[in-house]
Parts: C-alpha cells; structure tokens; sequence
C-alpha cells in the first residue's frame, strides 16, 4: 500500500524533501514507517521517536496505517 | 461562534474583536503574541514561521471546542500567521468573549497555553548576526 509521507521545517531541511510518497507492507504501523523514514539519506539525526500525525490526527508508534494515509512527522512544535 | 485561521497576512486584533462582539457580552479578553528582539541572549532580526496548515487550523479548532466546553464564553477566535516576520509584528491572536471576564480570562490561558504545546507551527529565527536556527529544536542548526 502507499501512504504520503510529509517533513516540516527541521526535519525537511534535514531530508531535502517536505513530500513523498512510501511504498510499505500492508498493515504497517507508524513505528514501521518510521524505520524506513530513519533509513533514508540526512535521517540520522531524526530524534528515536518523533511526534507523527496521521491524516491530521497525532498518533501513536502502534497505529496501524491505511492505503493512502497521510502521515506527517512532526519537529517540537514552537507556536505563538 | 468559534474559528481557528493559519493567514499569511498581518493581524488585526481589533477585528477578531469586532468577530466576537455582542451585547450579550460583558468581557472580551485579546492576546497579542509579537516578535520579540532578543530570544536567550542573541539579538534577533525576525523568524520564519512555518506551519502544517491543515492539521494545526483543525487543532486549534479542537482547542477552541475544548475552551467553550469547559468555560462558560460566548466565542473565540485565533488567528496564527506564517511567513516571515520582522521584530514587533505579530504572530498571533486571540479573542475569547464571554458575559464575565473571569471564563474569558481563564479560556485565554488555556486556549494560548495549550495552542503553544499542540499546534504544528514551527519558527526559525534569524538572527542579527547572520545565523539562524529553529526553535525549540533543542540547538539544531540548519545548514
């Protein structure tokens, strides 16, 4: 199934992408999507475990993913 | 009535204000963040901000909802801007009315509390001596 992937700010300075889209298993969850996130160029430096938001929604490492997801990794936020 | 807008335009709080007014209303409290000139010690020049647009409207939506189920206000709304700001502009702002000052002035708190831990904006800030770095990203510097 594919899901798209979206970085901001820190983390898509450090990727060199803000969007893309990810082939992954069938009933993957976030924790597996981020392995493979973790495992591309410039990614080394991505904290163990980022915040990430699916279709809008903060999630957590045992989410299930859905074809056609959107799932966002989230830097620490820093509003106002 | 509530709204939560991500707008890439200056701020004007007077109309968020005016959005809210009713005869009802005995208190409207506002909240103005702007840019500060100096951020620990180093002499900003102005930041950058960024924001998941989408996600961060629908969670301040959610935050405002949160607000007006917990204090007795009448409306609220924020607006957060993105792009980039020079010292003294402001970023955000917020209006809670409510019939007494005491629901509007705690909903305040919460609602800009809980915007500043829960909205994905992000900011960069540029600095007079020339570097620039992101916020809240515990030291990164960019490239």
């Amino acid at each position: 199934m594919t899901v798209t992937v979206l970085l901001f700010a820190s983390y898509a300075e450090k990727l060199g992408f803000s969007t893309t889209t990810m082939d992954v298993p069938s009933g993957s969850t976030v924790g597996r999507l981020l392995e493979a996130v973790k495992g591309m160029p410039g990614a080394s430096s991505l904290p163990p475990a980022p915040l990430v938001a699916v279709n809008e929604n903060y999630a957590r490492p045992e989410t299930i993913l859905a074809n056609g997801d959107e799932v966002a990794i989230i830097p620490p936020v820093a509003g106002g | 009535m509530i709204r939560a807008s991500i707008v890439t335009s200056p701020i004007f709080p007077d109309k968020l204000a005016a959005e809210v007014a009713d005869a009802g209303n005995g208190a409207t409290a506002v909240f103005v963040g702007t840019v500060r000139r100096t951020n620990e010690g180093r002499e900003v020049s102005g930041i950058e901000y960024s924001a998941y647009r989408s996600m961060a409207e629908r969670e301040m939506t959610a935050i405002l909802s949160e607000a007006a189920g917990s204090f007795d206000i009448s409306g609220a709304v924020i607006e957060h801007r993105v792009g980039e700001l020079a010292v003294g502009e402001i970023s955000i702002a917020v209006v809670v009315a409510a019939q007494h000052r005491r629901p509007a002035i705690d909903a305040m708190s919460r609602i800009v509390e809980e915007t500043k831990k829960r909205a994905p904006v992000w900011k960069l800030e540029h600095y007079v001596d020339g570097t620039r770095e992101w916020v809240g990203a515990s030291g990164e510097v960019p490239a």
